[in-house]
């Protein structure tokens, strides 16, 4: 009898269902996975290198760029870090519009997990539906920084400005859309942004609601995602797993409960959690974290209505002053020529902060020598932990599995690879 | 938040003694700094003891710092900084270990949390530093042959060598840089009136 050998299969780096740049090298019995290596750092950078040679906000249009799917709460973990160091108060109203850009970014991430992952597994339709609405938020985005993808919105103290009245209109007839169109596709823009997002929230839960006709109770949906990359909850935590990945798995951790930043304790919502930690638990957790991102932003929305206020914090050694300031006041001007020209200094110590990234604990660390630059900043990424686990949720599964893990663990290489 | 951290350091103090070398609360964070003889023994117990229960190491990062302060640095060279979460008690911990200039190496902590085997795969790639005990001790993050540990402070930002095709001998070469480095904004540390004066006005 012909002796039987495993043989190695490489996977990647340009693949499809590699969802970016991963390179695997996979170990095969037949059509069982032995051992899986993945090769990673094809789209290294040196952020953190690079953040050492820039004063403190010349980086943070870096930290959009980290994982590109969830930009805003990148740069919320840093400038939370740089606040902790400043020991800076950041307005009230500026951290409601963190939260409300915050789960808004937690929709964007989850919308294209879920059309990213669905079109793996082999659903179509999925991918459609899920950018149709993605378009509706990244709207959203460019109304309030003017880019749709990396806003740069977050300043250290507050964010760069407060939220329009205005929204953004499509403009202009052409052999693509009569008048009528056009008007039928700025209906929901005669109002401020606000009123924008609040039409969407009234949508969304029955968007989600369609999603999960598609999905939830789908024969091949099931087959393909129940008890594949299962893990146990003492391996979670062993794997440093964390967000959904962990709640997946049963632990109701959630830094947004559990050390709560901003104004998160001041608002209602739930954390949904798994119980058999395979991978069709964890889509029903993010499923539902979409809806309680609904919910957080409704809440935002009703506070932002009836409490207008500064955006930024007023100590100008740190934020700069308005643009009016510096044509009457001398001071202002220095101030402004301080920050543009060398930036704040940090005082001498080391922060780290951390929050609930859509896809789990997404943390900066800071240490400072009390220079314009940081020392050294550490950027702690949760898909990085979670591709490390990658070997052992994958071993003993089919090759086909393997684009269902991946697509569980929200992989996105910026942030991993940095 | 301080003061429960406060208490913590105390206790972290009884509970090990001579083991730690330093450790401060600071802006609500605890740091120990311990020496890496007695690194294994107390990140065990760490884990393990339910008034600690570090269940979960969530980073773990290098550091090098030889241009501390521009230089007015004494102490060694290589550190490295474990960050670590329990998530039964809810609290955090930073520990710090230095290492020898010449050759740092620090005990690898695989064995305690799995989760580290790539952080410290990274900490070797980008500093240099060893990890004793680790299984499978590859660079991760830089290209397949690369020479150097980037991220140590005395390694340019430019890198040494840039990569392009060579229609000559119709394939991709590597060369040294060309590019010269500039720096648009000095780094520079003021230790003046007003960025002392920064935590006073905040209060009135």
């Amino acid at each position: 009898m012909a002796e039987i050998r495993n043989f190695t299969l490489n996977f990647g780096p340009q693949h499809p269902a590699a969802h970016g740049v991963l390179r695997l090298i996979l170990e095969m019995d037949g059509e069982m996975i032995v051992r899986a290596d993945p090769h990673i750092g094809l789209l290294h950078r040196g952020t953190e290198k690079l953040a050492e040679t820039k004063h403190y906000v010349q980086s943070l249009p870096y930290m959009d760029r980290l994982d590109y799917v969830s930009m805003m709460c990148n740069e919320h973990a840093y400038v939370m870090a740089a606040e902790k160091l400043l020991q800076l108060e950041v307005p009230i109203r500026a951290q409601y519009i963190r939260v409300m850009f915050d789960e808004i970014t937690r929709i964007l991430n989850h919308l294209l997990w879920i059309g990213a992952h669905a079109l793996d597994v082999g659903a179509m339709t999925m991918f459609i539906y899920a950018f149709r609405e993605r378009e509706d938020l990244m709207d959203c985005y460019e109304a309030v920084s003017g880019a749709r993808l990396h806003a740069a919105y977050y300043r250290p103290g507050g964010v760069y400005r407060d939220l329009p009245d205005t929204m953004p209109r499509f403009e202009g007839e052409s052999k693509w859309h009569s008048a009528d169109e056009i008007q039928a596709l700025n209906g929901n823009r005669d109002g401020s942004l606000l009123d924008f997002i609040e039409d969407f929230t009234n949508r969304f839960p029955g968007y989600v609601d369609e999603y999960e006709t598609l999905l939830t109770d789908n024969r091949i949906w099931k087959q393909r995602l129940v008890d594949v990359g299962v893990m146990s909850p003492e391996r979670a935590l062993q794997m440093g797993l964390t967000g959904p990945m962990l709640r997946g798995s049963g632990i109701e951790w959630d830094l947004r409960k559990k050390q709560p930043y901003e104004v998160y304790d001041r608002l209602d919502f739930d954390i949904p959690v798994g119980t058999n930690g395979d991978s069709y638990d964890r889509y029903l957790v993010r499923m539902e974290e979409m809806r309680q991102s609904n919910r957080i932003i409704k809440q935002c929305i009703e506070w932002l209505r009836h409490n207008p206020g500064p955006v930024m914090a007023e100590n100008h050694k740190v934020t700069p002053p308005s643009r009016l300031q510096m044509k009457e006041d001398m001071e202002a001007l220095i101030h402004h020529f301080k920050l543009a020209s060398e930036g704040f200094m940090v005082p001498e110590g080391e922060a780290y902060a951390a929050v609930e990234h859509p896809k789990g604990e997404f943390g900066i660390y800071f240490l400072s020598d009390g220079a314009n630059k940081p020392y050294r900043m550490k950027i702690r990424a949760p898909g990085f932990a979670h591709l490390a686990a990658m070997d052992e949720m994958v071993r003993g599964h089919m090759l086909a599995d393997v684009v269902t893990v991946i697509g569980t663990q929200d992989i996105v290489f910026g942030e991993i690879d940095r | 938040m301080s003061d429960y951290y406060r208490q913590l350091e105390t206790r972290l103090q009884e509970r090990f003694g001579s083991q730690l070398s330093a450790t401060h609360v600071e802006i609500s964070e605890l740091t120990a700094e311990l020496p890496r003889e007695h690194l294994l023994s107390v990140c065990e117990a760490l884990r393990d003891e339910p008034e600690f229960a570090f269940e979960q190491l969530i980073d773990l990062c290098g550091v090098d710092y030889s241009e501390y302060g521009n230089g007015s640095w004494s102490g060694p060279r290589f550190a490295v900084v474990y960050h670590l979460l329990s998530v039964r008690n809810n609290h955090r911990i930073r520990l710090r270990c230095f290492c020898d200039d010449e050759l740092p190496v620090v005990p690898s902590v695989i064995n305690i949390w799995n989760s580290v085997n790539w952080f410290e795969r990274e900490a070797f790639d980008l500093f240099g530093i060893l990890f004793e005990g680790h299984p499978d001790l590859r660079r991760i993050l830089t290209d397949y042959g690369f020479i150097g540990h980037p991220f140590r402070k005395d390694f340019p930002i430019s890198g040494h060598v840039e990569m392009r095709y060579d229609p000559e001998t119709r394939r991709v070469i590597y060369q040294p840089v060309s590019i010269e480095p500039r720096d648009m904004v000095p780094r520079v540390i003021r230790d003046d009136h007003r960025y002392h004066d920064l935590s006073a006005q905040e209060e009135q």
